[in-house]
């Protein structure tokens, strides 16, 4: 499936009202209108959405997996980040 | 055990449902023979979805059609206990699958006609087939939408794709006339509220099509002689063979379930 007259696109769902739109998986398909139906017949066939949205796999810029300590080990250390680390204070109350 | 053919009431209500239903699982069972041939998995999935629509509805149909008759009969019954005479579906749907171009131009020209007639159907003085239209409307919508953007893609491809739509137009273009064509006993229905006249609908339908065509940068064909008679049971030989593929197992193990 590497025809390049058929690109390959990422399907993203909206479950419900109030929720984001979800990465679900890719199809190949000639262009965005044909992408958005292909997409409805192969990701919303058991009532899995409310909205689509279909995207160029080529337009995402991705992150390079040999990046990965680079990138994300740092933040590994820095627990102060994550609310939890805070004790609140009794006075402060319900937040 | 029962065994053989039935024989069906011709009441004009359980006649004019049961073409219908007809319709549904002929082209239903066309659509179910790509499976595992389709050029690429998302038209897999598209042509299956849609079959899955047509037989649902064809299920609906051939219940109530049982419901009207009360003779007994159920939907398989109806389906794989009558004789290609026995069958009034359009001949335009019993056409076999020729290649993807030839199934996307069937299903174009059938979904436009049947989505104006599901609406239409929508304001019947039979509440059965009332709701049943609503519920088909939204299905063939769909179907109009995703056939005529292949339409087109495919007319205004390359020159190998737009021979092969062209001549899929061209040899269907005759069995479009037999979806407007209406009997006496159709005549009766559409008085009383029940039917839809199918004339009614010619003028949307002829426009929706142009459009597309154009689009595709297609040519209509010429206003030629139509083919009918599959409304009374006179089919195209394609209809037989479907048929002995369709009703095989119930015809050589009768009342048989897994």
């Amino acid at each position: 499936m590497s025809n390049p007259a058929i690109p390959l696109w990422e399907v993203f769902i909206r479950s419900r009202n109030g929720l984001a739109h979800k990465h679900v998986g890719s199809l190949h398909a000639p262009d965005a209108t044909m992408a958005l139906q292909a997409a409805r017949d192969l990701y919303t066939r058991r009532g899995e959405g409310l909205s689509l949205w279909v995207v160029p796999s080529n337009a995402i810029t991705a992150s390079d997996p040999a990046d990965k300590d680079m990138m994300f080990e740092p933040t590994a250390s820095k627990i102060y980040r994550h609310p939890t680390f805070y004790e609140v204070p009794d006075e402060v109350g319900h937040m | 055990m029962a065994t053989g053919s039935i024989t069906v009431a011709q009441t004009p209500l359980v006649l004019y449902v049961l073409r219908r239903a007809d319709d549904a699982l002929i082209l239903g069972h066309r659509l179910s023979e790509w499976c595992g041939r389709a050029p690429m998995m998302e038209e897999e999935m598209a042509l299956a979805n849609m079959g899955l629509d047509l037989i649902g509805q064809a299920r609906s149909l051939y219940t109530y059609a049982g419901e009207v008759e009360a003779a007994g009969h159920d939907e398989d019954a109806y389906a794989y206990r009558r004789d290609v005479r026995g069958y009034g579906n359009l001949l335009l749907v019993e056409q076999p699958n020729g290649d993807f171009a030839r199934t996307m131009a069937r299903q174009f020209l059938y979904s436009v006609y049947i989505d104006l007639y599901w609406r239409a159907m929508m304001a019947s003085s039979d509440a059965t087939l009332a709701a049943i239209a609503a519920k088909a409307e939204k299905e063939s919508a769909y179907h109009v939408r995703h056939c005529a953007e292949w339409l087109v893609r495919l007319g205004d491809g390359t020159p190998e794709s737009h021979r092969r739509m062209q001549a899929a137009i061209d040899d269907l273009w005759a069995f479009t006339g037999e979806m407007f064509e209406v009997d006496e006993a159709e005549r009766e229905l559409i008085a009383a509220g029940i039917a839809v006249d199918p004339e009614t609908l010619r003028a949307a339908w002829t426009a929706q099509v142009d459009e597309v065509l154009a689009t595709a940068t297609l040519a209509k064909p010429a206003a030629a002689w139509m083919q009918k008679g599959g409304r009374s049971g006179r089919h195209s030989e394609h209809l037989g063979h479907l048929l002995s593929d369709l009703q095989y197992m119930q015809r050589a193990y009768p009342g048989a379930t897994w």
